[in-house]
């Protein structure tokens, strides 16, 4: 019953710490005119469209997809917001997807964004709650325990997350749409940096950034000859758990793997780092690559890192993750987890570049939100379902 | 794409909402919820594990936080972990997810939740941040006054005086007194209305929603689901919605187009409608969105008393397709109509239209 899905277009801007020379209407227009244009279509061939962001007090703007209406060209067609934290790229992607593969519309829009530079993300996370604990060291201070109690149950050396950061930035100069290009990091520089929360440093978290995302969803009879052949999806899935349970495991959450063995599944997918070409995985604090590399099954509990030290993860490795330079090089947060889904769709249809892994025709896009309890996952290919 | 008639039958098994009140001091969201959620598997004797998606409506500027979808959901209790998703929008939204993730046929039950309290902060200065973040939210225009520009057009245009607005009051205040989850119920003359002081022209107290703490909850099922959890599903025959631009001035403010397109597309016109419940915050736009779908004399508008009984943000909606559901349900109607709307004067607007066996 359910209806094959293909991304037939892709858009995003130039993502920077401020973008003051445009409104946030501006911003997603931007994103979505470029994924029009990438699957040479108007606005007029899009049935409906799905906007995702993270919370709005990112902006200061309460529920704004209402004043987005006419920017993204929604007037008198079906408009619809998402939220669901730092993933909420993802499930848009998803929502939107579903529209399709339901039978409900033939060309969906998928819109997501983050205007940092308009309020101040460590504020909006960070304001008192009643009988609520504060969040008042922001996303890094939440993570970065957990990162802690990885090290010490790997026995990872101390190293790898710097590692990352510097693979993720050396990616990201082949990403002209990335943030920071940072050409001369190397492993001293990351290490040298200040110690923002303990073990993490400067370098190895995400910059706060303005940026926008846009996908075109279309069923099989809404695919036109576009530069760039469709990247077909292959499955998705969505996992919450609870915040605060004393049975939760934030380092390797249950959900997170839950959620990758339901899009595994539908993806006829037994080993992932056998039978994946590419990943594009939410890695906002450079430790989350090897935790999630064991989260998601690309190696064995404790292995992690091994991988990502031995150079598999790097654009060159056998299971190249985030060759876009991922979260860590660019964050606008609500486009965030759409961006993972993006650029997996852009390597599938070769069109990522600089950055293009070579023959990837097969690739994971995941996101996560919250404190690790909110993921969102699909599979996309280059071969029709 | 396809035609309604290819749908997947999904119905509303079960609903529940709490009793609306001005202000609930005593407990959080959370603890508002629980009590909801536990009454609409109660209903039907299932629990959590016969759900296989789970979709909340909710607002962050309601708690003034961010995330406040995160901690409700410990109102279910996702462990282990479930397929579960958000929308910061009416909860009537999140059904619509929910319906459509329904319809590919893998998964067979859904439940839905919204909640929100309004009594929390100034929803003159919380509203005002919904509007056009540039050139009009920093003039700060409180709801009551952007709904009575929409009035004074409507009165304006010759289509309804202030004394029928009073009469939409009236009726809709009675109503509510055979609802035991209102809010505000009376019996009060026009006459008596129309002695009430203007709160904005031409709005008077009586045209206006109260403010509202408020949760509420539907299971979605599918086919023999339905049938087997329920001896009388409310079947969802045709549901959609619409938007339109959100500048005021661009718009025919005592009109809803988005509401007349929704209508058409989910089949209002297909059949006689017997009862219609809508979700219109303000007096004067109940008479817009009946006109808007064509409704008729005939219909029975707001059995439940409306928005105007009771008007939680973010639950108001979802509740109009609960109460909908529960005429079908118990008989006294064979087909109704559910309405929900978001944004100023009406600039959303999903219709559902429901029917029995």
């Amino acid at each position: 019953m359910s209806e094959r899905c293909a991304v037939i277009g892709v858009g995003q801007t130039k993502h920077k710490a401020k973008r003051d020379d445009i409104s946030i209407a501006g911003l997603v227009r931007e994103a979505a005119k470029r994924a029009l244009e990438d699957a040479q279509l108007t606005w007029s061939d899009i049935d409906a469209v799905v906007v995702g962001k993270a919370p709005d007090m990112f902006e200061g703007a309460m529920m704004p997809e209402l004043y987005l209406a006419p920017a993204l060209g929604a007037v008198g067609k079906p408009m619809f917001r998402v939220h669901t934290a730092g993933s909420v790229g993802g499930s848009t992607t998803l929502v939107a997807a579903h529209l399709i593969t339901a039978g409900i519309h033939k060309r969906v829009l998928a819109v997501a964004y983050e205007k940092q530079s308009d309020s101040d993300a460590m504020w909006a996370l960070s304001v008192p709650q009643p009988f609520a604990a504060p969040l008042l060291a922001g996303a890094g201070g939440y993570f970065a325990p957990h990162i802690r109690a990885y090290m010490r149950r790997s026995g990872a050396p101390d190293h790898i997350g710097c590692m990352v950061a510097v693979k993720d930035r050396l990616n990201a100069v082949k990403n002209p749409y990335a943030h920071l290009h940072l050409p001369d990091i190397d492993l001293k520089t990351v290490q040298d940096s200040v110690m923002l929360w303990d073990p993490l440093h400067y370098l190895e978290a995400c910059p706060s950034s303005d940026g926008a995302a846009a996908i075109i969803l279309s069923a099989e009879d809404g695919v036109t000859d576009g530069a760039f052949p469709p990247a077909w999806v292959h499955g998705m899935a969505m996992r919450s758990e609870p915040t605060m349970f004393a049975g939760r495991d934030q380092v390797n959450p249950q959900a997170g793997q839950d959620c990758a063995a339901d899009v595994f599944a539908q993806a006829g997918i037994t080993n992932p780092r056998a039978e994946i070409d590419m990943a594009e995985v939410y890695v906002p604090f450079s430790w989350y690559e090897p935790m999630w590399l064991e989260n998601l099954g690309f190696a064995e509990q404790g292995d992690g890192w091994k991988l990502t030290e031995s150079g598999a993860t790097a654009l060159d490795g056998d299971i190249p993750w985030n060759a876009s330079g991922g979260v860590l090089s660019s964050n606008p947060i609500g486009a965030s987890g759409m961006l993972r889904f993006l650029e997996a769709a852009m390597q599938v249809r070769g069109q990522a570049g600089e950055h293009q892994v070579d023959g990837a025709r097969r690739a994971l896009g995941q996101a996560y939100g919250g404190g690790s309890q909110f993921f969102a996952m699909w599979v996309v290919s280059s071969d029709k379902p | 794409m396809s035609p309604a008639a290819s749908r997947r039958p999904v119905a509303i098994a079960s609903f529940a909402q709490s009793q609306n009140v001005r202000r609930d001091q005593e407990r959080n969201e959370v603890e508002g919820l629980m009590p909801v959620i536990a009454e609409v598997f109660a209903n039907i004797g299932i629990t959590k594990n016969d759900i296989d998606f789970i979709c909340s409506g909710s607002t962050d500027y309601l708690i003034g936080g961010p995330f406040s979808f995160v901690a409700a959901l410990d109102a279910v209790g996702v462990w282990p972990p479930r397929s579960e998703s958000h929308v910061e929008m009416d909860g009537a939204f999140a059904l619509y997810e929910a319906w459509v993730r329904l319809q590919e046929g893998d998964i067979d039950a859904a439940l839905v939740y919204s909640f929100g309290r309004s009594s929390l902060g100034d929803l003159n200065e919380i509203l005002a941040l919904q509007l056009d973040p540039y050139y009009l939210a920093p003039l700060w225009p409180d709801p009551v006054s952007v709904a009575a520009l929409q009035a004074r057009a409507l009165i304006d245009s010759g289509r309804a005086t202030e004394s029928d607005l009073a009469g939409v009051a009236a009726r809709n205040r009675k109503s509510a007194l055979s609802n035991p989850k209102a809010q505000v119920a009376y019996d009060r003359s026009v006459d008596e209305l129309l002695s009430e002081e203007y709160a904005v022209a031409p709005l008077r107290k009586h045209a206006l929603p109260p403010i509202t703490d408020g949760a509420a909850a539907i299971v979605l099922a599918a086919g023999d689901k339905a049938q087997q959890w329920t001896d009388h599903p409310a079947w969802i025959t045709g549901i959609d919605h619409r938007i339109e631009t959100h500048a005021l001035g661009a718009r025919d403010l005592t009109r809803s187009p988005s509401t007349t397109k929704a209508a058409e597309m989910a089949g209002v016109g297909d059949g006689p409608v017997d009862v219609a419940e809508l979700h219109a915050p303000y007096a004067h736009q109940e008479l817009i969105l009946a006109e808007a779908m064509g409704l008729g004399d005939g219909v029975s508008i707001n059995p439940s008393g409306g928005a105007l009984a009771a008007n939680p943000l973010m639950s108001a909606g979802l509740i109009r397709i609960g109460e909908a559901a529960a005429r079908i349900s118990s008989g006294s109607a064979h087909r109704a109509v559910a309405h929900a709307t978001s944004g100023p004067c009406l600039q959303q607007n999903l219709v559902c239209v429901l029917e029995g066996e």
